[in-house]
C-alpha cells in the first residue's frame, strides 16, 4: 500500500489561511489502513484545524467527508456535488488522490495536500508500517531470495554489501538492519547461497519512463467503441 | 469568583464508574465538577471523542480505566493510554495544555482513589485556567 503521513499543523494552516469553507476529504483506502487519511483522521484533523483556527480568532468553517478511494473517477464522482460548496478541499489522500481528484473536478477546485505521501510498504506491526519496494519497473526480487536490494539497502547496491555493516546494521543509519545481511540471511534460509555469486549488470533506472502510464492489453484494442458506435 | 472547571471523565463501568458509586456510598466528598461518561471498557474511547470534548468546550477530560494488566477486554486500557497520549500531542500542535487530559487506571474497590483522581483534576484544571477556547468564547460574548 502507499503509506503517507501528516503534514505539521502549522503547514496545513498555512495553506488553509485564504479559504473560509473548507472540506478535509478523506480516502478509505492505502491511508486509512496506515492511519493517515481514513474517515478517522478527517474528522480528528477537521477538529484540530477547527479549534486551532477559533484559537487564532479566524474561525472557518471545517467539514469532513471521505470516500472510498480517490484515485478511481467512480468515487469522486458520487460526491461531486457536495465538492462543489467549498472554496478549498484539503484532501488527505496520498499525492495520487489529491491530483486525481482536482482532475476528476475538470480542475476548477483548488485541492491541497494534507498529508506527505512518503513510500510503499507494509504494515510490520500494529501501527508501524515499512518500505519494501521503489516501484522500479523490472522487478528483480527473484535474483536476491526476495529481499529487494534497491529498497532495503540505503545505497540500493546491488552486487553485495558495501563493508560497513556492524552487528547487522547500516553504516548510512545504525538503527536500520543492513539491506545486504537480510539478503543473505534469507538466501541461507533458502538454500540459495549460489545466487551471491552471480555479478549483476547495472540495474535499468529507465524501464520505467517518468511519468508512466500502462493500457491493459484486453483495453487496447478498439472493439469496445465500435460497438458503441454500432449502437 | 473562583473559576469552576468543567471536567468530563469517561469511566470503564468495570472500575472507575463503580469506583464513583463506590465513592458515593462511603459518602466521600469530592469537587461537584465532573460528568462521567460510562464506558464497557475504556478501549471504547476513540481520540475523537476526547477531541470533540474540548471542542464542546470542556476544560478537562480524564479517562479512567481498570489497573493495568486487569482490563476485561485484555488491552482495552493500554490502547486507551496510546490514544490519550496522542490526543495530548495533538492538543500541544494547536497550543491547548496537554495537561488538561489524563489517563488513570483504578479497580472497583478504590472509591477514595476516585475522589482523590477527581480532586487532582479539578485542581490540576483550576491552576491552568479555563480552556483557551472557553476564555476566547468569553471574551467575544462580554464584547457583544
Ligand atoms: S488515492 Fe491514494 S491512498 Fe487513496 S486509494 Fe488511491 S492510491 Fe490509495
Ligand atoms: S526490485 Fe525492488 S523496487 Fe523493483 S519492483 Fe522489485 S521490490 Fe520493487
Ligand atoms: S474493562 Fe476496564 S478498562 Fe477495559
Amino acid at each position: 500500500m502507499i503509506v503517507a503521513k501528516r503534514k505539521p499543523i502549522d503547514e496545513i494552516k498555512e495553506m488553509l489561511k485564504p479559504y473560509q469553507k473548507i472540506l478535509v476529504l478523506g480516502c478509505g483506502s492505502c491511508v486509512a489502513i496506515c492511519m493517515a487519511g481514513g474517515e478517522k483522521e478527517a474528522g480528528l484533523l477537521a477538529t484540530e484545524l477547527a479549534m486551532a483556527f477559533e484559537l487564532d480568532k479566524t474561525p472557518k468553517q471545517i467539514d469532513n467527508l471521505t470516500i472510498l478511494r480517490q484515485c478511481d473517477k467512480e468515487y469522486i464522482e458520487e460526491v461531486k456535488d457536495k465538492l462543489k460548496g467549498y472554496d478549498a478541499i484539503l484532501s488527505i489522500a496520498c499525492g495520487v488522490g489529491v491530483q486525481y481528484t482536482a482532475e476528476a473536478l475538470g480542475g476548477e477546485k483548488i485541492l491541497l495536500p494534507g498529508l506527505n505521501t512518503t513510500f510503499l510498504g507494509a504494515t510490520v506491526e500494529a501501527g508501524t508500517w515499512a518500505e519494501r519496494c521503489r516501484a522500479c519497473g523490472d522487478c528483480v526480487l527473484a535474483e536476491y531470495g526476495g529481499v529487494c536490494p534497491i529498497t532495503m539497502c540505503s545505497k540500493s547496491l546491488m552486487n553485495g554489501p558495501c563493508g560497513g555493516h556492524e552487528k547487522g546494521k547500516c553504516e548510512v543509519d545504525r538503527n536500520r538492519d543492513c539491506g545486504w545481511v537480510l539478503i543473505y540471511e534469507r538466501l541461507k534460509k533458502l538454500n540459495k547461497l549460489e545466487l551471491l555469486t552471480a555479478i549483476h549488470k547495472p540495474k535499468n533506472y529507465g524501464a520505467v519512463k517518468r511519468p508512466d502510464k500502462i493500457v491493459h492489453e484486453a483495453y487496447q484494442t478498439p472493439q469496445i467503441t465500435q460497438i458503441k458506435e454500432a449502437k | 469568583m473562583e473559576f469552576e472547571p468543567k471536567i468530563l471523565a469517561f469511566c470503564c463501568q468495570f472500575c472507575a464508574y463503580s469506583a464513583a458509586d463506590l465513592a458515593g456510598s462511603m459518602r466521600l466528598q469530592y469537587p461537584p465538577n465532573v460528568r462521567i461518561i460510562r464506558l464497557l471498557c475504556t478501549g471504547k474511547v476513540d481520540p475523537l471523542h476526547l477531541l470533540k470534548a474540548f471542542q464542546e468546550g470542556w476544560d478537562g477530560v480524564f479517562v479512567a480505566g481498570c489497573l493495568e494488566g486487569e482490563c476485561h477486554f485484555l488491552q482495552g486500557n493500554l490502547h486507551a493510554k496510546q490514544w490519550v497520549n496522542y490526543v495530548k500531542k495533538l492538543l500541544k500542535e494547536i497550543k491547548i495544555e496537554p495537561e488538561r487530559l489524563e489517563m488513570f487506571n483504578m479497580s472497583a474497590a478504590m472509591g477514595t482513589r476516585f475522589a482523590d483522581t477527581v480532586r487532582e483534576m479539578t485542581e490540576r484544571v483550576r491552576k491552568l485556567g479555563p480552556s483557551p477556547l472557553n476564555s476566547h468564547r468569553v471574551t467575544e460574548n462580554t464584547e457583544k
